[in-house]
């Protein structure tokens, strides 16, 4: 019997230790530029407490339907070339919480993983909460039979984001998880009256912790408040926005993920 | 037979409350406030700690704990410039860091900076119980509890166990934060535990040259969710560069800029 996983070639994570810094927000843009490159991209949203997910895409009243092989995802729009999977798309009402012990929490990822009908795609984008707890555990441990290609770690730039992103790093070679590289999220803020940049949330450590850890640093991305309003809105940034702020670091970013892919496999 | 019903009802309630722990307040500590979101990175940390030294400092008479329950991403230890393991009381008790007259107690003491927690939640649980009750606390008139991001363990795990007086929720004013600052409200009812107020976190920022302000965030989101809940906005927190520059240093804003905006 062919598992659903079976035509995704590549499966990345993204983490990070602390909370807030950009983890979906990263994983939505990296989905959207990957499409603009001709890929097909699916989100597996596993914050089972916030799934921020179907909202980024102004998907958020859709209801998840069973074929044969299980869940069929949500797609995003009719050319089907991105789909999602999220509890945020399995509540009642959007404001349900899910106060779960972690069997409960870990019961559900399993399902998540085996029992959703992706069918063919290029990228599966794990989106996770902060932390490094049941969630996480169990992720890793679903996929490593089909081999994941590794994980992206975001991280704002301060001392305390910085700290939890450490102890993600650790988590990742503790898992055997291969580091793709660490994105340094909100560096910087261009005031769009003046062009004065300031660095509300510091500058620079992500791109240090990247050094210091020898892993790849993929790029930094600005504080950009038309990227803020394109999710609270579900509107395809990379489309509408090119000239923004942010638009440069997510491409780059995209780019060097499937320069790596290219790499992997030739 | 009415009799009989109400000693089935009765048995039955005995048989379902067996299964949850009892809440027991802790020794000396007279009311316990927790900060939590559910959406994580809106400020919980930031604002638990300038909001305990903020308490201390209103009334130099009234003792303040700081209990730094994120397991996963503890971030009092640097906030507050604290390091190093608790020394242990005869009591066999951990005795906590005191910086600022607060007194701290976090998973971030026990751990080495860059060792990740990768627990399930059964050890989490246990832990939580150990930060919370063997800790020698001493007499306190207020225990601010750091929560982490979530609904999950460590919430169900601390409003069981202790009698909490009230939970505020901190939130941005982007939707998705707000979606999860819902939940967060949500979890509180069904745990019973009365929520205080909402506070909206980086609500604007001043550009330092040219004045203008931007509503990075989105503007008000906060103002909306706490109308639709019925409930009060305890504070409106810009974003500030000072605020990050000093957590960052150990000296939270509070204690080193008490003339600043925020």
């Amino acid at each position: 019997e062919r598992s659903n996983l079976a035509g995704v070639r590549h499966i990345l994570l993204v983490l990070s230790g602390k909370g807030g810094v950009g983890k979906s927000t990263i994983s939505t843009q990296l989905a959207l530029s990957l499409r603009h490159s001709g890929k097909k991209v699916g989100i597996l949203d596993v914050d089972l407490c916030g799934p921020s997910i179907p909202r980024m895409f102004s998907v958020q009243d859709n209801d998840v339907h069973q074929c044969d092989s299980g869940w069929v995802p949500v797609f995003v729009d009719q050319d089907k070339s991105i789909s999602l999977m999220s509890i945020g798309f399995l509540l009642e009402k959007p404001d349900d919480a899910v106060v779960w012990r972690g069997p409960k929490k870990n019961a559900l990822i399993k399902q998540f993983v085996a029992d959703v009908a992706w069918g063919d795609l290029d990228f599966l984008i794990v989106d996770t909460p902060p932390g490094t707890s049941d969630e996480h555990i169990s992720t890793v441990e679903a996929l490593r039979p089909y081999k994941p290609l590794g994980a992206i770690l975001v991280t704002t730039p301060q001392a305390v984001s910085v700290g939890d992103v450490r102890r993600e790093l650790t988590f990742c070679k503790k898992t055997g998880l291969r580091v793709l590289g660490i994105v340094e999220n909100m560096s910087g803020f261009v005031c769009p009256h003046c062009s004065e940049c300031t660095n509300i949330f510091s500058k620079g450590g992500g791109e240090e912790l990247a050094k210091h850890a020898g892993v790849p640093f993929l790029g930094s991305v600005p504080l950009d408040p038309q990227l803020s309003q394109s999710l609270e809105e579900g509107r395809d940034f990379i489309q509408e926005f090119p000239k923004s702020s942010a638009f440069p670091a997510l491409t780059h970013i995209a780019q060097q993920i499937l320069d790596g892919t290219l790499q992997r496999s030739s | 037979s009415s009799s009989r019903d109400e000693a089935l009802r009765d048995r039955r309630a005995r048989i379902l409350s067996r299964g949850l722990p009892k809440q027991k307040p802790i020794e000396g500590v007279k009311q316990v406030v927790v900060f939590a979101s559910g959406k994580g990175g809106v400020g919980k940390s930031t604002t638990a700690v300038n909001i305990a030294l903020a308490l201390a400092a209103n009334d130099s008479t009234k003792e303040v704990g700081l209990l730094d329950a994120d397991i996963y991403g503890p971030s009092i230890p640097k906030m507050m410039n604290l390091k190093g393991n608790p020394e242990l009381t005869p009591k066999n008790l951990m005795r906590p860091l005191k910086n600022y007259g607060i007194a701290c107690m976090s998973m971030g003491f026990l751990v080495e900076e860059t060792a990740p927690i990768v627990w399930r939640g059964l050890m989490v649980m246990s832990a939580v119980e150990k930060l919370l009750r063997q800790v020698d606390w001493g007499q306190l008139d207020y225990l601010v509890i750091d929560m982490p991001p979530g609904t999950g363990d460590v919430q169900l795990s601390v409003s069981q166990n202790i009698p909490i007086a009230g939970a505020v929720i901190v939130s941005t004013p982007q939707d998705v934060a707000l979606l999860d600052a819902r939940k967060g409200a949500e979890m509180f009812r069904k745990v019973h535990v009365p929520v205080l107020g909402l506070v909206q976190n980086m609500s604007v920022f001043q550009c330092p040259k040219c004045k203008h302000e931007t509503h990075i965030f989105g503007a008000d989101g906060v103002r909306d969710l706490a109308k639709t809940l019925g409930l009060d906005i305890l504070g409106d927190i810009p974003l500030h560069v000072n605020i990050r520059e000093t957590c960052d240093s150990g000296q939270p804003v509070v204690i080193s800029q008490p003339q600043s905006d925020a």
